[in-house]
């Protein structure tokens, strides 16, 4: 087995007097997708944003390669090959797909004043990347806003593995997806997986974690409840851990096990 | 691959020419100059689109236009500034003061105009982005205060009076004059006249002779504009700037600096139009300027500037401040009351909002 990209162990953050992780233990190999689970409350925002250089942990260790680090910003994440995408994407609807795809890093050709944004290369590899995730642009000009929900998840990620991400996490990137949108996310994530790039997928949907997740870790209140591998476990299982086992069997009796 | 790139070729093809150039933000600006065009073609004295016609309504269209490139690239930054008038008639004054009371070469004059107008606008953009107030409010105040400023100090330069003169007296002679003022390619117009090329006097000379310095002026920066924004790293940033502040400052544009830029950038657009007409008028005023902002920002506009700001194009702008100019003029070309120039700055302003939100959603294929 590979050894680890990056390690978190025990975790702590402390928010004044609340404590939003009590330890959390996590770690993520090359060519492997981990899922972070876990229901809202239970702090998979505060990690991953710990993971990511936005909050420096109370207490534990981050480890790249084996070797200590500690992150001072999201860019010294960045730097170490963390990328995150969130929700929100940091993409601009009105903005064509090259344009968002190289925001904040444009290639540029020429020297003093004729520097100039090399706008031929930039779209040639927006197609050539999109074409990787399976998505043929009618024309890299494109404006952002005309894409479908999965489509700009996936002009977000394909951004973050083009310049240069080990690990990428993704910040539910399905939760407002429809079903067959969701199935593209999947299979993108899939195709980042098998280019070696660790993928931590946070999500609170047991499905589809199952349906690419090679681990799982499940975060309840601020703990870790442990990491299972797959075949290990199953659905409703994860499902109990996450919501803290015993409340939701008499929830799902009620509700005939539809959820 | 090839069976991928005929799939690609597929869908490109559903995009025709027509719908392409349905997206271009500068659309309404240039369908618009063909809507006035046409109307002044049937309405107006055929002179109006004679050679000296054409510099007739160039010339304020020009003075208008730089004004107008500078706010389109602020809106498209996603900010406003309602000062720009205000700015020519208080950098009117820093240059009038500068020539006449300091006695100052135009080589010192100009630089020190347009610092101290830079200078005004990195000051309204620091507090536009410290209070992160509305912009729109920012500059509203300085619109007065600038406005009050240029009166005080007309006062206080000239011992009471709102006008300072002797400006022609002052520059007489300089060297840099010719960049700033009069016309251009006199030699040229000269050559055109004496082939019977161009409309000339009974004695031979050329009815136009050369093109107002203003109208090159506001060309080039056009076509600067335009460079920055397609074609400049730094083009992509303003456009970030103001398409999501938080989006573009997640993905490492450097939106302070980029929106304090376009503010100095704004403040010395109104400085250079300051520095052309107090040359051309040989002295300055208090009124000059007056509702400018306005102007310039309803010809952003009309060249497709978004107001929520992340689209526009100064080639809109552009064409934008044309059709003011061809509107102004040409009414004194016609029987129609030039009082009717305000309904249309009015009616244009709200056709072209109604229209660019067409547009965006068009872009954005919101539904």
């Amino acid at each position: 087995m590979t050894s680890p990209i990056i390690e978190m162990r025990d975790i702590e953050k402390h928010f004044g007097n609340i404590v939003a992780l009590a330890g959390v233990s996590f770690d993520v190999r090359p060519g492997e997708c981990h899922c972070l689970l876990g229901d809202n409350g239970a702090g998979k925002s505060t990690f991953i944003k710990t993971m990511s250089g936005v909050h420096k942990p109370t207490r534990g260790e981050i480890a790249i390669d084996g070797q200590r680090a500690s992150f001072a910003s999201p860019r010294d994440a960045m730097n170490a090959g963390i990328a995150t995408v969130y929700q929100d994407l940091a993409m601009i609807p009105l903005m064509s797909v090259t344009r968002n795809f190289f925001m904040g890093r444009e290639p540029t050709k020429g020297r003093w004043i004729f520097r100039r944004f090399d706008i031929e290369r930039a779209n040639q590899v927006t197609l050539e990347q999109m074409r990787a995730m399976g998505i043929n642009l009618r024309e890299p000009d494109q404006a952002v806003g005309t894409l479908s929900g999965g489509e700009r998840q996936t002009v977000a990620i394909a951004r973050a593995v083009y310049f240069g991400a080990r690990v990428l996490i993704l910040d539910e990137p399905t939760s407002a997806l429809g079903v067959r949108q969701t199935a593209n996310v999947l299979s993108t994530i899939d195709k980042v997986r098998r280019n070696g790039i660790g993928v931590v997928f946070i999500t609170h949907n047991v499905r589809h974690a199952m349906a690419v997740g090679d681990r799982f870790t499940v975060l309840n209140r601020g703990r870790t409840l442990g990491t299972a591998k797959r075949g290990e476990i199953k659905a409703d299982e994860l499902q109990d851990l996450m919501a803290g086992g015993q409340e939701m069997v008499e929830l799902e009796g009620s509700l005939g096990g539809t959820v | 691959m090839a069976a991928q790139t005929q799939q690609a070729d597929e869908r490109l093809r559903k995009i025709s020419l027509f719908a392409r150039l349905m997206k271009r933000p500068e659309l309404g600006a240039v369908a618009g100059l063909v809507l006035v065009t046409v109307f002044f073609i049937f309405t107006a004295d055929a002179s109006m689109f004679s050679l000296a016609g054409v510099v007739n309504f160039m010339t304020p269209a020009a003075q208008l236009g730089i004004l107008a490139l500078g706010a389109a690239l602020l809106m498209i930054g996603g900010e406003f500034d309602l000062s720009v008038g205000s700015m020519v008639a208080f950098a009117g004054l820093v240059f009038g003061v500068g020539l006449v009371s300091f006695g100052l070469p135009l080589i010192l004059a100009i630089p020190l105009t347009l610092a101290v107008a830079a200078m005004m606008g990195a000051l309204n953009a620091q507090i536009v982005l410290r209070t992160a107030l509305p912009s729109f409010i920012v500059t509203l105040a300085f619109l007065f205060i600038l406005r009050g400023l240029s009166l005080v100090g007309l006062k206080w330069a000239t011992g009471g009076s709102t006008q300072l003169r002797g400006i022609r007296q002052a520059v007489e002679g300089d060297w840099l004059l010719p960049l700033f003022s009069g016309k251009a390619f006199p030699g040229l117009f000269v050559w055109l006249a004496e082939r019977g090329m161009i409309d000339t006097f009974r004695s031979g000379a050329p009815r136009v002779t050369g093109i107002p310095v203003e109208i090159l002026w506001f060309v080039g920066l056009t076509l600067l504009a335009t460079w920055v924004l397609l074609r400049t790293p730094w083009g992509n940033w303003i456009f970030a700037s103001g398409g999501d502040r938080v989006a573009a400052l997640n993905s490492g544009v450097p939106v302070r600096r980029v929106k304090i830029a376009l503010f100095m950038l704004t403040a010395c657009c109104a400085a250079l139009v300051a520095i052309i007409t107090v040359l051309e008028a040989g002295s300055t005023d208090a009124r000059r300027g007056f509702q400018k902002e306005f102007e310039a920002i309803i010809a952003a506009v009309i060249g497709g500037a978004l107001l929520t700001g992340g689209y526009g194009s100064a080639i809109g702008a552009f064409f934008g401040a044309i059709i003011f100019g061809v509107v102004m003029i040409g009414l004194t070309y016609t029987q129609i009351d030039q009082d009717w120039y305000q309904v249309f700055l009015g009616s244009m302003l709200l056709i072209a909002v109604i229209f660019n939100n067409v547009i965006r959603k068009r872009v954005t294929g919101e539904r």
